[in-house]
């Protein structure tokens, strides 16, 4: 052979917008920032409580606002979307054998989201809730 | 028997003559129930000899024939007609340089192949005498699904991330690896650890998901590194929170 192997060079940029799975597993990296937001918004938290009642009185009332409502739902909505695309994988990353055979995928799952719940239902109630 | 008349427009690259590649089209008659891969043969018999691609077994076993159809790393053996409307685009595997047509430079993947040991490193050597390493059904079970690999190379082709950084060992490499560490038999995972725990192993994947999409033989790659990561963790915690227990 006398040429040259001809690379084909993949774009930076837009190289996920060629296959609709490149765009599923996009999506659910961008979520992880709205989890940053949020984790932001309970340090700021945690610092208002630090500076006594009436700085954790005012934050909590500007959590009540419109804009405020609006970006907990919308971080919500993604971050249910964060966890559930990677509850659904766990199944390949901690197979589980029992015995011979390995444990069916919905059984990781499912743990994960009975684990979700309890954990949830924990804090619920050490909250105050019920 | 009947027949359609199919059309596809297959990428052509002569390192010769040609600076870059281009497609041409071919239109050919094909039995309904044909692959990809026969009308290939068919172009090649009755309308152009020039034209390179490779193949063997036409029995998804040999793993030689992947090649990007419809932009999809596929099998062309194990792709059928009768599953594509209109102009079918055949392109060598994506993220390989081209060697001609549809033929692609692999150097890449095999020397990748050969840094992770991909072969058993006995735990114990034993004497012909000694008979057999045995191994129970549930200890064969534990790393079967990763024997299946037929080194296709459609996995590379799918994962963005050998693309986008070629120094990724990858999914088919890794994924060998873990077959073997994960063996009753193998006393090789620590060699392994050396090329597969780096940051040009499991840590350059993120975890896309694409390879095991597009495995033709479901070895679920992506799940393999991922269990790679997990341990390797595991032994980055043992090592330096648990030094006793750590070799």
């Amino acid at each position: 052979m006398t040429g040259k192997p001809y690379v084909r060079e993949v774009p930076r940029f837009g190289w996920f917008f060629r296959q609709p799975r490149y765009m599923r597993y996009m999506a659910r990296e961008v979520t992880c920032i709205f989890i940053g937001a949020y984790a932001v918004v309970l340090l700021v938290a945690l610092k208002r409580l630090s500076e006594g009642r009436q700085a954790y009185e005012a934050f909590l009332q500007a959590l009540t606002s419109p804009a405020s409502v609006i970006f907990h739902l919308v971080v919500l909505a993604f971050a249910l979307y964060h966890t559930t695309s990677w509850f659904n994988v766990t199944p390949k990353a901690m197979p589980i054998q029992a015995g011979e055979d390995f444990l069916p995928g919905w059984v990781i799952v499912g743990a994960h989201y009975a684990a979700w719940l309890l954990v949830s239902v924990a804090l619920l109630v050490l909250a105050g809730a019920f | 028997m009947s027949q359609r008349q199919v059309e596809l427009e297959v990428l052509r690259y002569n390192p010769e003559t040609d600076a870059e590649p281009y497609f041409q089209r071919y239109v050919v008659e094909c039995e309904v129930e044909w692959v990809v891969l026969d009308a290939l043969n068919r172009i090649k018999e009755t309308i152009d000899p020039t034209l390179s691609y490779r193949w063997s077994c036409h029995m998804a076993v040999c793993g030689s024939c992947g090649m990007m159809i419809n932009g999809e790393p596929k099998l062309s053996c194990k792709s059928f007609l009768r599953d594509y409307q209109g102009v079918i685009r055949v392109e060598p595997l994506a993220h390989f340089p081209i060697q001609r047509d549809l033929v692609t430079v692999i150097d890449d993947f095999v020397t990748k192949l050969k840094r992770v040991k991909p072969y058993l490193i006995p735990k114990e050597e034993k004497s012909i005498a000694a008979g057999e390493y045995l191994q129970t059904p549930a200890e064969l079970k534990k790393y079967k699904q990763y024997t299946l690999c037929i080194n296709c190379m459609l996995c590379y082709a799918a994962c963005p991330e050998y693309g986008l950084v070629p120094q990724f060992i990858g999914p088919a490499a890794i994924s060998v690896a873990h077959r073997y560490n994960q063996d009753s038999r193998d006393g090789g995972r620590e060699a392994r650890q050396q090329e597969i725990a780096t940051n040009e192993g499991v840590w350059e994947c993120s975890f896309v998901g694409a390879c095991s999409e597009v495995c033709p033989e479901h070895v679920d790659p992506a799940g393999a590194l991922q269990q790679v990561k997990i341990k390797s963790t595991v032994d980055w915690y043992q090592e330096h929170l648990m030094p006793w227990r750590s070799k």
